[in-house]
């Protein structure tokens, strides 16, 4: 297949892959005029564009504690993942031994352990240590489950870094910690910052986990969601549904310049 | 030239806490799980015995292995397909679609399923235009059975069968097909005997990632089966909110664990999966 050339091969080739795409963006499409609905119901706007639902959302203390307590849960389960996260990474990058190679493929783990697992066996434990339907207990939660995400990307930033940088900081006399905040972190901070994004997308989605530790205190937006659609199919899903997109939307813009920064800063 | 072993001593420092952390609270309640299997309500394989002998149980099972076989060749086929035409236009083009593919990827599964459930359900969008086309003068049963369970876990795994594969055709040398092709293969030929089988790894790789993904998936199954479609994952809350039962929800989970493990073990023995969970 030569670039530009419209053979029938081509032709079918494309089409196909634009019929599978438009499959994938469909729902996003779709989910921007029935979030402008006049209906109290879900559907398509009948009569005119309405900002009702929006507006629901906005002026409903439920929602908006539920994105509030979301909010809190992401960005501290976040925090934690980033600091453990970048020094687990950091550290197996600089030893570089057999043994250091299998810890970080061992953190890899909460990615492959199916989720209802793993919530019903912390929900299991958190019942011992009175962590169920407490921040503290969901913040603890997230961060495990997020802690491999921030290894892969700050180690694929680590993996193209000198080593030899940070020999000569050291033989320079700056301390392990002065080494790592003023070398290495500055030069992984693309990496860094697209694990932290990758953390707080997860945890701000995470659904599982909450239904099984949380009961009436804790009520993420996620869990409200859940319910909505359980319940009755409530039109300000939809609108919550569309700021979520375009909240999406900014992050992986942000994540697309960072990836492009991490790669020019290597090359 | 290596500084000595306090110096390494030090930086395992660094991955102390993580590891720590990791280890008491999350594989210890693994292990918990495992444990509480074995032992609740009586010590013994009695919980597991229920494996062989429920005809319940084995229909759940049959259904997430029926559910999960349809998603993972859907999935693999479009998917190809897609990586397929990023890996042979040109850049800008490769962008647009690259943007989509993310765009859902990064998107809220949450947010994808209600999505899914607003176009497919008896009321819902795709039934409306279909009745107002007249393509149809009776609403179809979109969701709420195994279509709609399919449509949405497809959905889902779409972005994690495209990156893999494309990642793979990507590298693949443009000069191995133009060579068939200048001695005689026909475009189809080229493709199938030259492209394909260099592409192997990516398939593999999409393969193994969608299979396990949908075995253990929870969330769009739930909604879209609107419980008339009941996966193992599904089952294993259900199970346990109602019955309270902690032996039984404990041995299916650890069930699922094994068989995902089991997968992994005997594709590990051909793939590096490190390669595979690390590429996307």
């Amino acid at each position: 297949m030569t670039e530009g050339k419209l053979t029938f091969g081509r032709c079918m080739v494309l089409g196909a892959a634009w019929t599978v795409l438009g499959f994938l963006v469909l729902p996003m499409v779709i989910i921007f005029p029935v979030s402008l609905t006049d209906q109290y119901y879900l559907s398509l706007p009948k009569e005119k564009l309405s900002l009702e639902h929006y507006e629901a959302f906005f002026t409903n203390e439920i929602w908006l504690s539920a994105t509030f307590q979301s909010f809190v849960i992401a960005t501290a389960s976040t925090a934690l993942a980033v600091l453990l996260g970048t020094l687990c990474a950091i550290g197996c990058w600089r030893i570089s031994t057999r043994a250091s190679d299998s810890v970080r493929s061992f953190m890899l783990v909460p990615i492959i352990v199916p989720t209802v697992v793993q919530a019903l066996a912390l929900y299991r434990f958190w019942i011992d240590l009175r962590l169920v339907d407490t921040y503290a207990g969901v913040i603890l939660a997230h961060t495990l489950i997020t802690i491999p995400y921030v290894v892969i990307t700050v180690s694929a930033s680590l993996a193209r870094f000198d080593l030899r940088i940070e020999q000569a900081a050291r033989n320079l006399g700056a301390s392990i910690s002065q080494t790592i905040r003023l070398v290495i972190v500055p030069r992984i901070m693309p990496g860094v910052l697209s694990g932290a994004i990758f953390a707080f997308t997860i945890s701000f989605d995470e659904i599982v986990m909450v239904l099984f530790i949380t009961s009436r205190k804790i009520y993420t937006l996620p869990k409200r969601i859940w319910n909505g659609i359980q319940d009755h199919l409530d039109p300000t899903i939809a609108a919550i549904a569309t700021m979520l997109i375009v909240l999406t939307l900014a992050l992986l813009l942000a994540e697309l310049w960072l990836r492009q920064r991490r790669q020019r800063s290597n090359s | 030239m290596f500084p000595g072993m306090s110096q390494h001593g030090r930086y395992w420092l660094l991955i102390l806490p993580a590891v720590a952390l990791m280890l008491v609270f999350y594989i210890y309640p693994l292990l918990q799980v495992l444990w509480i299997s074995v032992t609740e309500p009586e010590p013994g394989l009695g919980n597991y015995r229920e494996l062989f002998t429920s005809a319940f149980l084995h229909k759940i099972w049959w259904t997430t292995a029926r559910i999960c076989v349809i998603t993972t060749v859907l999935t693999v086929l479009f998917g190809y397909v897609v990586a397929f035409a990023m890996a042979h236009v040109r850049q800008r083009h490769m962008t647009a679609i690259m943007f989509c593919v993310l765009l859902t990827f990064w998107l809220s599964v949450l947010v994808r399923a209600f999505a899914w459930v607003m176009l497919l359900r008896t009321e819902g969008v795709i039934n409306e235009a279909l009745l107002w086309i007249g393509l149809t003068d009776q609403p179809l049963r979109l969701s709420r059975n195994e279509f709609g369970v399919v449509v949405g876990m497809v959905h889902f795994m779409l972005p994690l069968a495209i990156l893999p594969i494309y990642a793979n055709l990507r590298g693949i040398d443009a000069s191995y097909v133009s060579a068939a092709r200048g001695m005689g293969a026909s475009a189809w030929k080229a493709f199938w005997w030259v492209y394909l089988p260099l592409s192997k790894p990516g398939v593999i790789a999409a393969t193994i990632l969608v299979f396990v993904f949908s075995l253990g998936f929870f969330i769009t199954p739930a909604i879209l089966g609107g419980g008339r479609v009941v996966m193992i994952s599904e089952f294993i809350r259900v199970a346990f909110e109602e019955t309270l039962l902690w032996g039984k929800a404990t041995m299916l989970s650890a069930s699922l664990l094994f068989c995902v493990l089991l997968i992994l073990a005997i594709v590990g023995r051909v793939v590096d999966l490190r390669r595979v969970f690390g590429s996307t």
